[in-house]
Parts: C-alpha cells; structure tokens; sequence
C-alpha cells in the first residue's frame, strides 16, 4: 500500500503571507488595471466598452498627440540613458576592479551617493545648479572662458528632455557600475592570468577577455534601465511638474498616466483613461522584457567557473 | 623598466577619471549643503564660496523648523520605512525558506509567479490599487502605504533570499529535525541567523526606494498627518521656491538621513552586490 505522505501544512503557512500580500495588493489590481482599460463611464455607471478606450488613446488626436509625444520622448530617455549611463558606468566599473587601485573603496561609496539621494533632491538641486538667475553653472562656464555655451537648458524645449535624462544619469550611474564591478571581480584569476601569458594586458585584455565574459551583466543592466525608465516619473514631476513643461516637451509615460488618470488643475481625473495609459506602458514594458528574455539572454553565452 | 612606467601612467590616468567622475557626483550635494549655511546675499554672491564668519547664517533653517512640520513627516517616513521592511523581511524570508528548502508540487512555478513583480513595477496597477484603499477605507493612512511597499519589496526579497537560503547546510538542518525541532523552530532559530547578512543586503535595496517613492504618497497618502518626508519636502520647496535659504535648508535635511544610513550601511550594501545578490 502506498502511503501517503501527510500534507504539511508548515509549506502553506511559510508561503501565504507573502503569496496573500503580493497577490492582493499587487497582482489583482495589475489586473484589475488591465481590466478597467475596458470600460468607460456612461451616465455615472461603468460600461464594458471593448476596445474603444485604445481607440481613443491611438486615434483620437486629442489623446493620440499626447500619447505619441510621451512614447518617443521616453524612448529618447531610453536611448540617452543606454549611450551614456551605460559606458560611462562600465568604464568605472573597469576602473575601479583594476587591481591594486588605492582608494578604490571611496571611490564607489562617493560614486554611488547620488543613487540613493531621493528624486525631490535631485531634481531641487539640478534646477538650482542650472538654474539662470542663482548661476552656478553660468559662473563656472565663465571662468573657463565657455559662457556662451550657456543656456537655460531646463527651460528651453529643445534641451529640456535631454537635460533631465543626463540629470537622471547622473543620478543613476551607480548601478551599472555596482553590477559590472561585480561580475568583473568573479572572474576567476587563471582566466586573467592566461590571458596575460598570451600577452593580452590592458585595454586590449579588457576588450577581447573581460568584456565576453560580462555580457550577461550588461545584459540584465539594459532590461532594468529599459523597465525603470518606461515606469520612471518622479524626476520630471520633481523638477517640470506635472504639465512636463516647457509645452509637454519632457512628458513621458509615467507623467502622461499621472494627469490622466489623477487629473491637474481643471482637468478632472480619469481613472479609465488612466488604466488605458497604464495597460499600453505594461504592454510595452512587457514586450521589452520578452525580447530580453527569449531574444537576447538565451542567445548570450554565460560561463560556468 | 617601460613596463613600470606604463603601468604607472595608467594607473595615474585611473586615479584622474576616477577623481573627476567622484567630483561630478559629489558635486552638487557639496554646494547645497555649503549654501544652506549663508546669508541670502552670500549665497548669490558667491556660490561656490564655503560657510565662513563673514557670510554665515542659519535663517533658511529656523524657517524650514518653524514652517513645515518636518518632524511629523520624518515620523512618517520613519515608520513607513520601518514596517514595511520588518514585513518584507519577514514575509520574504518565510516565502524564500519555503521555496528553497522543501520539494512540493508547484514549487517552480510558485517561484515565477512571486519573481514576475521584478520586472512589473507595482505602478501600472495604481488606478486599481487605488480603488482598492478606497473601499478599504485606507486612503490616507500610513496603512494604505505599508501594505504597497510590502508588495512592492517582496519579489526581490524572495528572489534573493532563497538563493542564499540554498547555500545553507542540509545537515545542520537535518540534526535539527533529529533533536526533533518543529520545522518553524528550524526556519526561526537556525536557518535565520544564518542569512543575516543576506537580510541586510536585502533590507538596504527595500528601504532606499520605499524612503524615496514619491508617487505612492502623493496618491494614497497626500493628507498633511500622513505625508512622508519625500513628499513633504518637495511640497514645501514648491512653496517656498523663492526663499532660497528655506529651500537649501529643507535639501540638506533631506540628504542628511539617507546619507547617514548609507554610510553605515554602505559596506553591507557593496558586499551583497559583489558577492553576487543580484545576478
């Protein structure tokens, strides 16, 4: 006779309390976002509409100027944060694993400060910093001898997205670093040390050795720049508002579905609107992280130390 | 001889990028909190100049103290933070333990399920969320927050912590059963000692983001007895954006805490990443 082994209960209550808060405060309402993108209100009831809200959202010019202005400016974000964060943070990362650097440990800590600074402050400190009348950077181009190069950056419409993105890079370049120094550090010594048997030192070591074998790293840094910057809002609500002003020149999705759907100044809030906006930022965010996943990381070679 | 010079001219031009990047960063938090200590005129005049007797002043403070209730929203960040991480914890520990340690139907899958929040942020669901504390009740409440950022900090929690919890040994465990320890007495007495260092990795990458988020506040908990500092702060800048001293002011007390924890916990932060917490 098979026994059965008894069920054990201990399984189920290590699991619920974090499957119950995870599922009801995060995975229902997600769904419950998804869902709501399906009606609208008709005479103060709520009405299965279909598809009509994305119609609307895509076709309608009053939504669909909005809506295609924030999707390119974020892709804009995107593409500054992948040409600039990105090197800018490999490039120390490699720095700083070269061994025998001194100080190598105060140069991380002080690198990484900006990180964990809240966007309030770094948003505060940005619009004071290149702000026009206070002058820091004015006066500092000055002393150089470059103060024609000035210009309102925040306020002017053509630097304006541009601006914030490097402000967001500035506060962000941590993390790429922090990851790279991580996977440079885990490879092992004898790889290093073959490589330099074969001759292979400096750059040229770093380029046909180390880079290969960080690949997978870099990988999974550009699926979190990409998630965080679709879903990224704060900056630009800190230092432009939430009209991503001058003219909605730095509006992007996260402060498109911020007015939609919680409304500002007399525009009302428009929670099915707003879940419409939030269903196309998930299916974008969704489609990124498919291609990472069966396009990308399956296709990176990872090594086994 | 050329190989020395080389190598001592790289790493000379090491030390310069590194050097300036470092300035890059520090910066700007260098020149508000400098400036929070002078006189208005000081501050325009020369911005770049240190706090010294001449231009010294701390009027943008007394105003920050008098004005915004600063130590109410302290107290709300401080608790906010506080309970949502000891949930985290706790919970994420349970969930990881559970899925590392014992081989049941649906395990694989259960793992997915509470990994896909890594990549969703709890964002997109916000209308809902929303709706959700409404009906609750909770709208304006520190609960309402609490219960978001315990969500939120799952998933990675989890994540995490059932990589480390694998590299336990299975006979510390198993002497356990033997000397005839519940499994809850083997996860709370042996197994959680055990990780705390991963604990710690886990709780420095929640608490930066819950202490930062602005979003959550602003919609869930914008009342003035519920604002957490993040919100409270940009509040009182967008208010006081022409009381230059009042808005450096109310900066570097805003950095201060966060610079503070980070410095302390900087050296666990830096020993998770590098041995390997996030892969």
């Amino acid at each position: 006779m098979a026994r059965r082994k008894p069920f054990r209960w201990h399984i189920g209550v290590f699991l619920a309390p974090a499957v119950l808060v995870y599922t009801a405060i995060m995975i229902i309402p997600l769904f419950g976002t998804l869902n709501l993108s399906l009606y609208n209100l008709a005479d103060r009831a709520r009405v299965f509409v279909g598809l009509a809200n994305f119609e609307t959202l895509f076709g309608d010019p009053r939504w669909s100027t909005a809506f295609w202005n924030a999707l390119w400016n974020n892709c804009w974000f995107f593409i500054i944060h992948m040409a600039v964060q990105n090197p800018i943070g490999i490039l120390l990362a490699a720095l700083l694993s070269s061994p025998k650097l001194r100080m190598a440990a105060f140069y991380r800590t002080a690198i990484f400060i900006p990180t964990i600074l809240s966007f309030v402050i770094v948003g505060f400190v940005w619009k004071l910093i290149l702000s026009p009348i206070w002058g820091i950077a004015p006066g500092m181009l000055d002393a150089v001898g470059l103060k024609f190069l000035f210009a309102p950056w925040l306020g002017k419409e053509e630097y304006a997205l541009t601006t914030l993105a490097l402000v967001s890079v500035w506060q962000f370049v941590g993390i790429p670093m922090m990851l790279i120094y991580a996977a440079l550090l885990s490879i092992p010594d004898d790889v290093i040390e073959a490589a330099e048997m074969d001759g292979l030192t400096g750059w040229s070591q770093f380029w046909k050795i180390k880079l290969p074998l960080i690949l997978p790293s870099i990988g999974i840094i550009s699926i979190l720049t990409f998630v965080g910057n679709f879903n990224s809002f704060d900056l630009i609500y800190v230092a432009q508002g939430a009209l991503a002003g001058p003219n909605f020149s730095t509006d992007i999705l996260g402060t498109f579905l911020y007015r939609t759907f919680f409304g500002f100044q007399l525009q009302l809030g428009d929670p099915h609107m707003g879940a419409t906006i939030a269903t196309a930022m998930f299916a974008i965010i969704l489609v990124g992280v498919c291609i990472y996943l069966f396009g990308i990381q399956t296709r990176l070679r990872r090594y086994q130390f | 001889m050329s190989r020395t010079r080389t190598h001592t001219g790289r790493s000379i031009a090491a030390h310069a990028i590194l050097l300036t990047y470092t300035l890059i960063a520090l910066f700007p938090v260098f020149v508000i909190v400098i400036n929070s200590f002078k006189s208005r005129r000081a501050i325009f005049a020369e911005p770049l100049m240190p706090p010294m007797p001449g231009n010294w002043d701390l009027v943008g403070y007394t105003t920050v103290l008098q004005q915004g209730d600063f130590f109410q929203y302290f107290l709300n960040s401080m608790t906010v933070t506080v309970a949502s991480l000891f949930f985290v914890l706790l919970f994420g520990a349970m969930a990881a333990f559970a899925l590392s340690e014992y081989r049941f139907r649906g395990n694989l899958l259960m793992g997915l399920y509470l990994a896909l929040g890594i990549m969703i942020p709890i964002r997109l669901g916000t209308v809902a969320i929303l709706e959700l504390m409404v009906s609750a009740g909770l709208v304006n409440t520190l609960t309402a927050l609490i219960l978001v950022y315990t969500a939120q900090g799952l998933p990675l929690a989890v994540f995490i912590l059932s990589e480390f919890m694998r590299s336990v040994s299975d006979d510390l465990k198993n002497a356990g059963r033997i000397d005839g320890l519940s499994e809850y007495r083997i996860f709370f007495t042996l197994v959680l000692p055990l990780v705390r260092p991963a604990m710690a990795t886990v709780a420095v990458f929640t608490m930066i983001p819950i202490w930062n988020d602005l979003w959550f506040p602003l919609i869930l908990a914008p009342s003035e007895e519920t604002k957490t500092i993040t919100l409270g702060s940009q509040v009182f800048i967008g208010q006081f954006v022409t009381n230059w001293n009042a808005v450096l002011a109310a900066l570097s007390l805003a950095i201060v805490p966060v610079l503070v924890l980070y410095l302390i916990f900087s050296r666990q932060l830096i020993r998770g990443i590098t041995a390997g917490a996030v892969k």
